[in-house]
C-alpha cells in the first residue's frame, strides 16, 4: 500500500478538455489529514501511519481512540485510516497531509463502499439478459436453470444466484487525475468512484 | 453541494448573445488539422436549447444541398469561438422538432418584429 488520503465524495460533473473533448469527472473533497499515530518496526511489527479525516465532536469517540487523540494532542476526528508506507521517519504527529500529494495526470487507485443494493436478484447482480417483459413470455427476470440432472445431483459452487449486493468494500484502480484545487481540497478524476455523495473514500498512489 | 457549482462555473462561458429557439445563429467552430487551427462557420436555425450549466447545449439545424445537417454544440466548449444571431426568429414553441418534416417553403421562420 502507498501514501494516500482519506476523502469524501462530493459528486460527478463534467469538465472539458484542451481538446474541447467531455471528460467525465468525479469530484473528491480530499484531505487535509492530519497524522495522528505512527506504527514502526520496533513497536508494532510493521510501517505504517495513520491520518485521520474530518472534525468530530469528542463525545462521539470512544474512550480508548479519545486517549490516543489526547496523547497526539490533536483535535478528534472524524475518520482514521492507516497508509502502510516506508518511510515513516519522514512524518511528524500532527502534519497535515494535502492534495498536493498528488499531481495532475496521476493515477490513483480509490477504495470506497459500494451502494447497497440489498437482495438482488440475478439480472441487477450479475447482469443476466432475463427474458421479454411481453408477448405472452413467463420469463422475466428468473435465474433459469440452475444446473443439470441426477449427475452431478447438486448446484456447482460459485453458481450466479440472487443474494446480497453492494455495501461492499470496493477498489477502482488507474483512475486519472484531471485536475486539483488546492485552495479547496478538491480532486477531480476521471470516471466514477464507489459509493454515493458525501462517502468516505481512500485516495492512494499507486505503485 | 458548494464545492460541484465552483468547479461548474470555471468552465461556463461568459459573453455569448441570447439566443433561442427559431434564431439564426452563425458558430464560429475551431478546427485543428494537424499544427493548424482554421475556423468554420455554420449557419443554421437553432431548433433546442438545453440548459444545465456546465453541460447546456443547442442544436443547429440548416439544409445544405438538399440534406438537413443538425450540429449539437455544447455551449460552454472551447471549440467554439462566437456565435452570432443572424435572425430573431417568431416561434410559438421552444423546440422546433417540427420543421424536420417541414421543407421549402414550409420550413420558413418569420422573422421578429422588434418591440
Amino acid at each position: 500500500m502507498m501514501l494516500g488520503l482519506i476523502g469524501r465524495k462530493i459528486g460527478m460533473t463534467q469538465v472539458f478538455s484542451d481538446e474541447g473533448e467531455i471528460v467525465p469527472v468525479t469530484v473528491i473533497e480530499a484531505g487535509p489529514c492530519t497524522v495522528v499515530t505512527k506504527k514502526t518496526d520496533e513497536k508494532n511489527g510493521y510501517k505504517a501511519i495513520q491520518v485521520g479525516f474530518g472534525n468530530q465532536k469528542e463525545s462521539r469517540i470512544g474512550l480508548p481512540l479519545r486517549g490516543q487523540f489526547k496523547k497526539a494532542s490533536l483535535p478528534p476526528c472524524q475518520v482514521l485510516k492507516e497508509f502502510r508506507i516506508d518511510d515513516v521517519e519522514a512524518y511528524d504527529v500532527g502534519q497535515k497531509i494535502t492534495v498536493e500529494v498528488f499531481s495532475v495526470g496521476e493515477k490513483v487507485s480509490i477504495t470506497g463502499n459500494s451502494k447497497g443494493r440489498g437482495f438482488a436478484g440475478v439480472v441487477k447482480r450479475w447482469g443476466f439478459w432475463g427474458g421479454p417483459g411481453t408477448h405472452g413470455a413467463m420469463f422475466h427476470r428468473a435465474p433459469g436453470s440452475i444446473g443439470a440432472s441426477a449427475d452431478p445431483s447438486r448446484v456447482l459452487k460459485g453458481k450466479k444466484l440472487p443474494g446480497h449486493y453492494g455495501n461492499a468494500r470496493i477498489t477502482v484502480r488507474n483512475l486519472e487525475i484531471v485536475d486539483i484545487k488546492t485552495e479547496q481540497n478538491l480532486l477531480l478524476v476521471k470516471g466514477s468512484v464507489p459509493g454515493g455523495k458525501r462517502g468516505i473514500i481512500m485516495v492512494k498512489k499507486l505503485k | 453541494m458548494k464545492a460541484l457549482e465552483i468547479i461548474e462555473r470555471e468552465h461556463v462561458k461568459m459573453g455569448l448573445p441570447q439566443f433561442k429557439g427559431g434564431d439564426t445563429v452563425r458558430v464560429h467552430v475551431k478546427i485543428k488539422e494537424g499544427e493548424k487551427e482554421r475556423i468554420q462557420v455554420f449557419e443554421g436555425l437553432v431548433i433546442r436549447k438545453r440548459k444545465g450549466g456546465m453541460g447546456a447545449s443547442f442544436t443547429a439545424r440548416k439544409v445544405s444541398y438538399g440534406v438537413g445537417v443538425e450540429r449539437i454544440f455544447p455551449i460552454n466548449s472551447p471549440i467554439i469561438d462566437k456565435v452570432e444571431v443572424v435572425q430573431r426568429g417568431r416561434v410559438r414553441r421552444s423546440r422546433l422538432y417540427y420543421i424536420r418534416d417541414l421543407k421549402g417553403k414550409a420550413a420558413r421562420i418569420k422573422e421578429k418584429k422588434k418591440s
